[in-house]
């Protein structure tokens, strides 16, 4: 963990009693309380919600309120947030391994849990911290789950699930992002070691991660073929964090570029079969997608309640600018497209549940919410007028995060491409 | 041992809170119920005594139908059973009601201990555990933010007073409030979710408790709502310009709202 990092600090017992409000303004502006709390909205049920997915739902919403929101301005200036602080604190419900093996502190839960844990991270104020916890819940961690040996499950995905140890997944590199094909990053065999050499790229919880997810080439075959994926302890000599990258948003989240230099970690500590790696992360792709557009779904709904609370509140002309037929309809133009997003990703969850392949979906589900949400994006920084443009209110920081959901994860343009092959246009 | 703890499911914090103007009663159905934030911290203090004296904690509440997911919520954080005293004739209880079914219910079930949080957030009125006490005849240790209870037939806790805190100490079966912070309650995880939903919760109406129905409910209240309105606007508030003489003039200001 970086020097300096924002520890969790005790304002008042559990946060609830100090009534630590998440919006933020100038000296004298009364933040806008919202008019009321929302209800859990479960109205679209594509999902079978049972009373259980509400108490977790719950739980979740408990961890959030409690235990990050009131944190995250002091995160985002700070550049960082304690991850292992955070991170066990979602693992005392079990948010970290939802869907893993019990016989490793799984929880042995179907995917519609983490559909309620995405749409509950979603209503994080910034978009930060939620990307580092999906990412050592979703992203870093199904290979290792799926396909990992019983010694590497019992020594790196335990503790991670109980938040003992973060984790990272290394893909990108500074030449090769979404075209995975073109990783450089290469892990030659000596003996029972794998030695590994080469640098990785806007690499989510890179400062604080302790083993990462590594995607290398274990062959000179070139192309999709002859890559493996390998459990990297960040503490092996040869590995460095090359820079800490500073971003546009996503502020509190620490990403890094890492140094590979002839990194030595033994052969078993491979994930699944050597050579298989490529498409072993095709698959953790689309876990990432589906949690991201989960994500992005809820914050989009949190971001018009309360564009539409500041709305009411703000007076002009003598009324509420609320009272603008023009600004009503504009915000009810943006609730219907998260009202059909949602029900498209939890249509989405359901189909994964089923063990249907989702591909499509969840290609399409990435693609629309990163859409969409630079709409809302837009429309909320625009109706708070100079507040929005301000740095002390929440709609900048939510325009910054916002962009990323369009390019993290595989941009729009790959999404595209993907539909595009699967309508049978192009050349795969 | 085992231990009785009783919870009371609320209005959110954060709602707007509206009274009913046909009953007068706090109208229940416009907001989200949530468990009583002081309830939480009982029922994690009971939770760790029974841990450590291999008891079972029994999960009490009073209330409609919708407080069930209270009941569930502390099932969930690890309680073993749950009783639910529920009765349309019990609506508009006040405090006096509300501690005889609570003792009707406790009574005769063997609890070594019953815990209450010190109030609630809804009525605040922080009496009904003295009222059970009291009805049940047993020891009263209130305002705790410390108890230990080894399991030996005794129970210490530290009592808040104004000034500080007395240790009291009371043979078993005791009643015992505890205040906030004198824990913090856990969170209900995913397998306690899952595990609550079969855990056993018993519903007891009012024939069950034997309890006669004119002794409860708005009818019987010893206390009538005659009006009520909204809380005026808040007022804006008074600034002392600091002429040398701020410090004086804001202790002239506490002295005189008797704050020192």
């Amino acid at each position: 963990m970086g020097r300096g990092t924002p520890q969790l600090r005790n304002k008042g017992g559990r946060g609830r009693r100090t009534f630590v409000t998440n919006a933020r303004g100038p000296p004298g502006f009364q933040p806008a309380r919202p008019l009321t709390r929302r209800k859990v909205d479960t109205s679209v049920k594509f999902m079978k919600f049972t009373e259980e997915h509400e108490q977790f739902r719950k739980a979740v919403r408990q961890v959030v309120d409690n235990d990050i929101n009131p944190y995250v301005d002091d995160w985002e200036e700070a550049g960082i947030f304690p991850a292992k602080q955070v991170f066990s604190k979602l693992a005392e419900i079990g948010a970290l391994g939802l869907e893993y093996d019990p016989a490793y502190g799984g929880q042995g839960a179907d995917h519609s849990f983490t559909l309620v844990l995405g749409e509950e991270l979603g209503r994080i104020d910034c978009a930060g911290v939620p990307m580092a916890i999906a990412v050592q819940a979703g992203m870093a961690t199904p290979s290792l789950a799926n396909f990992g040996t019983h010694e590497l499950k019992k020594q790196y995905l335990e503790p991670a699930m109980r938040g003992e140890l973060v984790a990272a997944i290394g893909v990108s590199e500074p030449d090769a992002g979404s075209d995975v094909a073109g990783i450089r990053t290469k892990a030659v065999r000596d003996g029972d070691d794998w030695v590994i050499t080469g640098r990785k790229m806007w690499i989510t919880n890179g400062t604080q991660a302790d083993w990462i997810c590594l995607l290398v080439r274990t062959s000179d075959e070139g192309g999709y073929a002859g890559m493996s994926q390998i459990v990297v302890p960040t503490a092996t000599p040869g590995f460095s964090v090359g820079r800490k990258i500073e971003k546009m948003g996503n502020r509190s989240s620490d990403t890094a570029e890492l140094v590979f230099d002839e990194v030595r970690v033994p052969v078993s500590n491979t994930i699944g079969e050597v050579g298989r790696g490529f498409q072993q992360q095709m698959a953790q792709f689309q876990d990432e997608r589906l949690i991201g557009a989960y994500m992005a779904v809820a914050s989009m709904r949190k971001a018009l309640d309360k564009t539409k609370d500041y709305l009411q509140q703000r007076n002009a002309f003598g009324k509420p600018l609320l009272a603008n037929q023009y600004l009503q309809y504009e915000l009810a133009e943006l609730y219907a497209e998260v009202d059909v997003l949602e029900a498209f990703c939890r249509t989405c969850a359901e189909a994964y549940n089923n063990g249907q392949d989702v591909t499509r979906m969840a290609t399409v589900a990435k693609l629309k919410a990163g859409r969409v949400q630079r709409q809302v994006a837009d429309k909320c920084v625009q109706f708070h007028g100079g507040m929005g443009y301000a740095e002390e209110m929440w709609p900048a920081r939510y325009f910054r995060d916002s962009r990323l959901t369009s390019i993290g994860g595989g941009a729009d343009e790959v999404m595209l491409r993907v539909i595009a092959l699967l309508e049978g246009m192009g050349r795969k | 041992m085992k231990i009785v703890v009783c919870v009371k499911q609320v209005p959110d914090t954060w709602s707007e809170k509206k009274l009913d103007p046909a009953t007068k009663t706090l109208d229940r159905a416009s907001v989200d119920g949530v468990m009583n934030e002081l309830d939480e911290y009982a029922v994690e203090e009971a939770l760790k005594i029974a841990e450590a004296t291999s008891g079972e904690v029994v999960v009490l509440s009073m209330g409609p139908e919708q407080s069930t997911e209270t009941i569930r919520k502390a099932l969930s954080m690890g309680a073993d059973a749950g009783i639910h005293i529920l009765d349309d004739g019990l609506a508009g209880s006040d405090a006096v009601a509300t501690s005889l079914a609570i003792a009707k219910v406790i009574e005769g079930r063997g609890a070594d201990l019953v815990i209450f949080g010190s109030e609630s957030t809804d009525a605040r009125m922080s009496v009904v555990p003295a009222m059970v006490a009291e009805r049940l005849g047993l020891p009263q240790l209130t305002f705790a933010n410390k108890v230990e209870a080894p399991g030996d037939g005794t129970v210490k806790a530290h009592r808040l007073t104004d000034y500080g805190y007395d240790v009291v100490e009371a043979s078993t079966p005791a009643v015992i409030s505890v205040v906030e912070k004198i824990n913090e309650p856990r969170y209900p995880s995913f397998k306690g979710i899952m595990a609550a939903k079969k855990k056993p919760v018993e519903t007891i109406s009012l024939a069950d408790a034997g309890i006669e129905s004119a002794s409860v409910g708005l009818g019987a209240a010893w206390s009538e709502v005659a009006e009520f309105a909204d809380a005026p606007a808040r007022a804006a508030g008074t600034i002392v310009t600091d002429e040398g003489d701020g410090g004086t003039k804001i202790a002239d200001y506490l002295s005189e709202q008797k704050f020192i």
